[in-house]
């Protein structure tokens, strides 16, 4: 027979396990040990996450690798181990309380399958903190917080993480006398494994309410509690189906090359622009590439958009900045030119309309009934002009007016932007609208 | 050489990237989601791994145990996940952990106005968590500096073993603008110090002298590690000591407050002469710079000190610039955060003039020009 490397993980260090007389707790984790002793891991690989409750005194009595964290909290920190370093045992252990506050990570680390496996020591209040009842307080139970009577139900953690989608779940009490081979059977699991185990706290819950081991039995049977391996369900664990699902599906974020300048400009001072319409009608991206082609001129840019959060609805209004040197101030204080290409973007941008300077150009499409204004206006046929080309390239038309009145930069610039950008029969379209916009406004103001 | 045309959300993703990020978790909230969506593509590329959490406190849960594991990772949200970020931000602290806690902020408080600017975080992430230790906080202005200075995040975060701060705004966040990211000089890579291998035992929280930072073992390195949210002593093991207890309290604030020359950055603008003085820091410090482009050119003398560095606070060089001046202006999108520090800090002859506002717009050049007197 081969002699074992290691004859227990725990450690006096410490002292001993400084448990109640009585208290399952203490059971647990010597079980705990002898499932280690069992399984034979370097203690460095290891890694015990407790949170807070008297069972979280029990990771620093191990002479594994310990994390002792915030209350409810201790899957989180052991997931985030796991996902750093798959190749890890990690066990957290946490108390009925903390399935409480952290009931939400519970749910989730069994949905997911992380491979960590959890014990949550059962004992029906909380024992740290004076016998307040918790989520798995009978009905009725007494404690400290339910001096009356506990008037609500208890949570069934082991339907819920069944419910959750948990792979592999086992619930046992404190007196089983196989408590070390099941610990083992539910380290060894390469997913998501939960054992509950029901236990008594000698403190408060067995005094106040009587509770013993035949009342622990008792109240199984009237919650249908099922004793042993509830669910056996093994099922890809998350790092590996996350590394495989990327190799799989995985795209490189399209990184554009640097633009380099390319065209000369007519720009003397910080300008800003707006363009104002309705979503689907492209108006960021068209801004953007309108930003870019400034770019390819020489011009320094910035820009903001402003949309609802549903984006697919009402308005879209994009600013623009393009400036020949750094632009410090990003804000639009008042517009140099203002695009208006829809009724939703008037809307939404009517007070500003009105508020706009005689030293400011409106683009406006001709349909659109504006308020009065002191802006120059303009009145052009974008959304008659899109009908021949894309309705959804009216945007362009609108950048192509502009720069066909004002030549700030040179349109092949926006359309260098453009052709970098888009695929091939896209920027074909877009083309199109903004030269069709370059020519309805060519010589306009000269 | 050449313009990219980015948000300050991917300058964030990119300088931590390139700092060597390979953990990152969050919750979606705007203004900051974009930075997940980058990181999503960036991370696994760079053989990470990127997990979008159930909620703010699983996000941090997740980073402080992929960090004590040898991840150098990071998180972003906005004001309201800072909230729920709070009691893992002291855990963070207590356990000594490297990591990069990004904040676009958003106009408050509660939800406020989600796709709206504001800095009202300034104070609350000063005294972000229980037991008022020092972080370190660095408020970018520009997109490059958003990406220099998550770079330079994450090199004190290795090297000061404690999370460090971006504090972005939704108007730099979301806002495009041209950057030549390769022009800009990175200082050199850090990465932490790490126990050298054959020693009898880690002790994870060993320091000779108060402000020295402890080498570190990663879990599953090794070393037999430990971590815990409890006052302990240098092997991380439960202490009711008042002394030693006191001594760890004591180390916590020396490895910043002893280093804060290192923490400190500012970009300095002095005029000979000058008497005025405008102090601000982040997205309002391009329109300071704009007022004091015009106050100059109308033949008046002023000077700036931009803050990089908000917190550990940069007091040498806030005195250093507030010496002699008679008026010194601070512009903030909130309603005097900073300014209470400036106020403190200065000399009692001096005017501090306080520029505020928290209605969701940029404070102006031309606000700053007219409530600062600068006309």
């Amino acid at each position: 027979m081969n002699e074992k490397k290691y004859t227990t993980y725990l450690t006096e260090k410490v002292g001993p396990l400084p448990f109640c007389p009585g208290c399952g707790h203490t059971t647990i984790i010597n079980a705990l040990d002898k499932a280690l002793v069992k399984l034979q891991p370097e203690p460095k690989d290891v890694v015990i996450v407790t949170d807070i409750g008297c069972i979280g005194l029990s990771d620093r009595h191990f002479d594994t690798s310990g994390f002792h964290g915030l209350h409810g909290r201790s899957i989180t920190y052991a997931c985030g181990l796991k996902l750093a370093r798959p190749e890890l045992t990690v066990i957290a252990i946490k108390g009925d309380g903390a399935c409480g506050i952290g009931g939400t990570h519970l749910l989730n680390v069994a949905r997911r399958n992380i491979g960590i496996t959890l014990i949550v020591a059962n004992n029906f209040n909380y024992g740290m903190t004076g016998g307040q009842h918790s989520v798995t307080t009978p009905a009725e139970g007494l404690t400290s917080t339910t001096p009356w009577g506990n008037p609500e139900e208890p949570m069934d953690l082991c339907k819920t993480a069944i419910a959750a989608g948990a792979s592999w779940v086992y619930r046992a009490t404190s007196f089983d006398k196989d408590l070390p081979d099941v610990l083992a059977s539910a380290i060894e699991q390469p997913g998501f494994a939960m054992l509950d185990i029901l236990e008594l706290c000698a403190a408060y819950y067995m005094k106040r309410n009587k509770f013993g081991k035949k009342e622990l039995m008792a109240l199984m049977d009237k919650y249908e509690y099922q004793h042993g391996l509830l669910v056996d369900k093994p099922r890809p664990e998350y790092s590996t189906r996350y590394r495989e699902m990327y190799e799989k599906g995985k795209q490189v974020l399209k990184k554009k090359a640097p633009i380099e300048k390319q065209f000369d400009n007519s720009v003397k001072k910080q300008t800003g622009i707006i363009i104002a319409g309705s979503a689907g009608q492209k108006i960021r991206s068209t801004a953007r590439l309108f930003a870019e082609g400034a770019i390819y001129a020489g011009l320094q840019c910035a820009q903001k958009d402003d949309y609802p959060i549903t984006v697919q609805t009402g308005h879209s209004i994009s600013e623009v900045i393009i400036s020949p040197e750094r632009i410090d101030y990003t804000g639009i204080s008042s517009p140099d030119y203002f695009l208006l290409i829809s009724d939703e973007g008037l809307k939404r941008a009517k007070a500003q309309i009105m508020a706009l300077s005689e030293n400011c150009d409106l683009y406006v499409d001709e349909s659109i009934e504006l308020p009065a204004t002191n802006a120059k206006v303009h009145r052009l046929p974008f959304t008659k002009i899109s009908e021949e080309t894309s309705r959804l390239s009216v945007a362009f038309t609108a950048y192509g007016a502009l720069l066909g009145d004002t030549n700030l930069f040179p349109v092949d610039a926006f359309s260098e932007a453009i052709k970098s950008d888009q695929s091939r029969d896209v920027a074909d379209v877009s083309l199109r609208a903004l030269y069709a916009g370059v020519k309805c406004t060519s010589g306009l103001s000269k | 050489m050449g313009y990219e045309f980015i948000e300050g959300n991917e300058g964030i993703a990119r300088g931590a990237m390139k700092a060597g990020c390979n953990f990152y978790a969050s919750y979606p909230i705007t203004p900051a989601s974009s930075i997940l969506h980058y990181m999503n593509y960036f991370v696994p590329e760079a053989g990470g791994l990127v997990i979008q959490a159930e909620d703010e406190i699983a996000s941090m849960g997740f980073c402080i145990g992929a960090a004590m594991a040898g991840r150098k990772v990071m998180t972003a949200t906005s004001g309201p996940g800072i909230s729920l970020y709070s009691e893992n931000i002291g855990l963070a602290i207590m356990g000594e952990t490297p990591m990069v806690i990004v904040n676009v902020q958003r106009q408050g408080p509660a939800t406020g106005s989600a796709t709206k600017g504001a800095e009202g975080d300034i104070q609350f992430t000063q005294w972000v968590t229980s037991g008022g230790l020092p972080i370190i906080a660095l408020s970018p202005a520009t997109v490059g500096e958003a990406y220099l200075l998550t770079y330079i995040a994450f090199n004190f975060a290795e090297k000061y073993r404690t999370p460090i701060f971006i504090m972005s705004n939704k108007e730099l966040g979301v806002m495009q603008e041209s950057v030549d990211l390769e022009s800009i000089n990175l200082p050199p890579r850090i990465d932490r110090k790490r126990v050298p291998p054959g020693r009898k035992e880690y002790l994870p929280h060993f320091f000779e002298s108060l402000e020295e930072v402890p080498a570190i073992a990663d879990f599953g390195g090794e070393y037999v590690a430990r971590f815990t949210t409890s006052t302990h002593d240098k092997a991380a093991y439960l202490t009711t000591k008042p002394e030693i207890i006191q001594d760890m309290i004591n180390h916590y604030i020396a490895k910043i407050m002893h280093n804060i020359d290192d923490l400190t950055l500012v970009k300095k603008d002095f005029q000979d002469g000058a008497d005025t003085l405008i102090i601000s820091y982040g997205i309002i410090s391009r329109s300071a710079a704009v007022a004091i482009k015009a106050t100059r050119s109308n033949g008046k003398k002023i000077s700036s000190l931009v803050l990089q560095t908000l917190f550990p606070i940069p007091e040498k060089e806030i005195k250093s610039a507030m010496k002699g001046m008679r008026k010194i202006i601070v512009p903030e999108m909130n309603m005097g955060q900073y300014l209470v520090e400036i106020q403190r800090l200065a000399s009692p002859g001096a005017e501090v003039v306080g520029i505020n506002k928290m209605d969701t717009t940029l404070v102006s050049p031309k606000e700053i020009i007219e409530k600062g007197g600068l006309l």
